[in-house]
């Protein structure tokens, strides 16, 4: 914090174009980010031209709270980007950032957000190498959004989509489920429990890189963020046109987590995750997967949860934690508190 | 969360699911209502109903008190919404269940109504704090477990002095709710279901206690177990009723022991007692108008009661045309007896409010059943 003091706040002027534009991107985000890339300190940066299939995936940053037990919004801007592009199979080579400020937002804390950005993309190899920041009117934002976009490389032989699930393949989840929308609705609702729930915002791509290479025949990937592990299955289901059994025995969710979805009438397969993937491969393939899998922290929890099936299209059917039977819904609108 | 885990374990759902098949008479159905929209959740969240032979049928009763609220009182909140300029807090469940003309709070708060989604009535309480040029009313609906809140916050809002502050109560009771399905005159003898028993409410019991549900045996020669909340709560509480039933013996037997006892929650009691009282008559949706199945607060606190303090209209309030839902609440129709269902009818765009609430009937046949309650719809179609 050499170049502004704790008090300082966003004001239009860093949004004008003028010197405070200046010094705010040199002083802040260079600093924080710095890599070849961005010293270009060009419009564009430019850079050579990989060998291999391009992906382009972009997401929109809009956390309450900013900061959270496990996490914050710069940290998951980084990591929310680099799983989308992983999740193509691919090897992420760039990102992009963009801020939008409120008027008034603490200069301290944009500091803490950059800082934990360029933390998350140092730690993942990705550079951010390029970036924009436009300032908004008091009142007109919440405090601050981040879009961020990333570019990576699918190696040769790589082919994953909703066009390669067949019946009889093998679905497997990486961790616990519900862990990040618990952590951030307890944290909102000042719920205490026993165990602090983290969220699991993470970057997925290194996993990611060794399941391909084990598995290289791999169908289909995901993370199951918003609308969570049941979202995920369903929308997969639905383009592929089939069916899918899952066992809930075999998901794995922590013990805190379950309990505070009792406690606010939440199923943990419709809560969000940032750290976490969906995987389908043929059944033969998936103790290979699953050893693959488990060799990296990011996946030491990962379990073979279900089946795809020939049908019904689009049904996601479960054997209960009893045994009995259900389908494993969307959730209608929004996750809702029990009432009594 | 161990704890929780022992009610859920498939070994034992598998000896209980052992116990039932051999202690059920293949000879004959039993017909158990689970008068709570908890159980029913419980039931098909978990598929309860695959455990348990065919002839042991689970009734779905009307304890939902989402579903229960007729039109008129929802239009009635939806005025005081749009026409009386208060800020309306609800609970999320209240938010999309249609009034009349399909109208809902949702849709009063996106034309401009101030209506707030909170999560308890600590918020409404705060909200009304924070604002005391206007005037917040809280929608209060529910079964005996949520009376005693509401009844604390009208004493803080009391002791505090927030004059601005006031619930539109619309708090209802279980005991007379079941004696007026039993002996429903006006429902049709020849679609009336012949019930065995009743699960009894979980969390309702742990404030009324037990006692209150033993007219039914004196009374009506039903049976009653009251059950926990998880599945293998209902198993047993299942496998206990067939054994009353069997041995011809009629009681009010208690499976939540863990959480219920005979005389409830004393203070809990008291406290609702000091604050409410009867409402000579209330009207069900599916029940119709229920003789001393309500609250209402007593005039000593008239100050905080929104019926008194506005001038609500009188209004012609119609039901969503075809709806079952009166039928499904009184257990003698289930979903796939409705026309509307998954046609036009469905979470996302409810045309009844058992298909809104998390613990509507409707919404757990969609939400848990829906491949194979379409295939039934489609197969009556077909022999039609």
């Amino acid at each position: 914090m050499s170049h502004h003091r704790h008090t300082d706040r966003i004001d239009l002027s860093h949004g004008g174009g003028g010197r405070a534009t200046t010094e705010l991107v040199r002083g802040l985000f260079q600093r924080h980010f710095d890599n070849p890339l961005l010293a270009q300190g060009h419009d564009a940066s430019v850079m050579p031209r990989p060998a291999g299939r391009i992906v382009m995936t972009t997401d929109a940053h809009v956390v309450a709270p900013l900061f959270f037990p496990g996490g914050d919004i710069g940290a998951l801007a980084v990591h929310g980007t680099l799983n989308d592009v992983a999740m193509a199979g691919a090897v992420p080579t760039a990102l992009s950032a963009a801020f939008i400020l409120e008027e008034g937002f603490p200069l301290a804390d944009l500091d803490r957000i950059a800082a934990s950005m360029a933390a998350a993309a140092r730690e993942a190899g990705v550079p951010i190498a390029t970036g924009d920041t436009k300032v908004v009117e008091k009142g007109k934002g919440d405090g601050v959004f981040i879009a961020t976009t990333g570019i990576g490389i699918v190696p040769d032989g790589i082919d994953i989509g909703t066009h390669r699930v067949r019946p009889g393949q093998a679905i497997l989840l990486s961790g616990t489920i519900g862990d990040h929308g618990v952590a951030i609705l307890a944290h909102r609702q000042n719920l205490s429990f026993e165990t602090r729930i983290a969220s699991d915002s993470q970057a997925l791509h290194r996993l990611v890189a060794d399941m391909v290479a084990a598995v290289p025949t791999l169908a289909m990937l995901r993370d199951p963020t918003r609308g969570g592990l049941s979202a995920t299955l369903n929308e997969i289901a639905e383009a592929a046109a089939l069916g899918m059994t899952l066992d809930e025995r075999a998901i794995p969710v922590l013990p805190e987590v379950a309990s505070a979805c009792e406690l606010l009438g939440l199923d943990p397969l419709h809560v969000a995750n940032e750290g976490k993937l969906v995987a389908i491969c043929d059944a033969a393939d998936a103790p290979a997967l699953l050893r693959a899998m488990r060799a990296r922290p990011e996946g030491a929890a990962a379990a073979i949860i279900g089946e795809v099936t020939a049908g019904p299209a689009g049904m996601v059917e479960m054997t209960t934690m009893i045994g009995g039977r259900r389908i494993v819904d969307w959730l209608a609108g929004e996750q809702l508190p029990r009432i009594c | 969360m161990k704890y929780i885990e022992e009610f859920r374990s498939r070994e034992l759902a598998a000896g209980l699911s052992r116990a039932i098949a051999q202690e059920a008479d293949p000879a004959r159905t039993y017909n158990f209502m689970e008068f709570c929209g908890g159980h029913t959740h419980a039931i098909f969240r978990y598929g309860v109903q695959d455990l348990v032979p065919a002839n042991v049928r689970f009734v779905h009763g009307p304890g939902c008190p989402v579903c229960i609220l007729p039109v008129r009182r929802l239009d009635d909140a939806i005025e005081l919404a749009e026409r009386h300029g208060v800020i309306l807090c609800s609970y999320a469940d209240m938010m999309r269940v249609p009034g009349s003309g399909r109208r809902s709070l949702i849709k009063a708060k996106a034309d401009g109504a101030d209506v707030r989604m909170v999560y308890s009535l600590l918020d409404a309480l705060a909200i009304a704090r924070a604002n005391p040029a206007r005037e917040v009313v809280f929608l209060a609906i529910g079964f005996e477990t949520t009376t005693p809140p509401t009844a604390l916050a009208i004493e803080t809002a009391r002791r505090e002095g927030i004059g601005n502050f006031s619930v539109f109560v619309n708090h209802v009771l279980t005991p007379p709710a079941i004696r007026h399905i039993l002996e429903a005159p006006e429902i049709d003898p020849a679609q009336a279901v012949r019930l065995d028993g009743f699960l009894g409410p979980s969390h309702v019991s742990s404030v009324i206690g037990s006692r209150p549900y033993e007219f039914l045996a004196e009374r009506y020669g039903k049976p009653v177990v009251i059950a926990g909340f998880e599945p293998l709560d209902v198993m047993q509480s299942v496998l206990m009723l067939i054994r009353q039933v069997n041995q011809g013996r009629v009681a009010v037997e208690n499976e939540y022991s863990r959480v219920v006892t005979r005389e409830g929650n004393l203070r809990a009691q008291d406290l609702v007692d000091r604050i409410f009282e009867l409402r000579p008559t209330f009207e069900w949706r599916g029940l119709g108008s229920v003789p001393d199945s309500a609250l209402r607060l007593r005039p000593a606190y008239a100050a905080f009661d929104a019926e008194r303090r506005f001038a609500l209209t009188p209004k012609q309030s119609r039901e969503t045309k075809s709806c079952e839902c009166p039928s499904i609440l009184r257990g003698v129709k289930k979903p796939v007896d409705c026309k509307l269902f998954g046609n036009g009818c469905t979470p996302e765009t409810p045309m009844g409010s058992c298909m809104v609430s998390s613990e509507g009937a409707c919404a757990a046949y969609w939400t848990y059943r829906r491949a194979e309650t379409l295939a039934e719809i489609a197969r009556r179609k077909v022999a039609a």
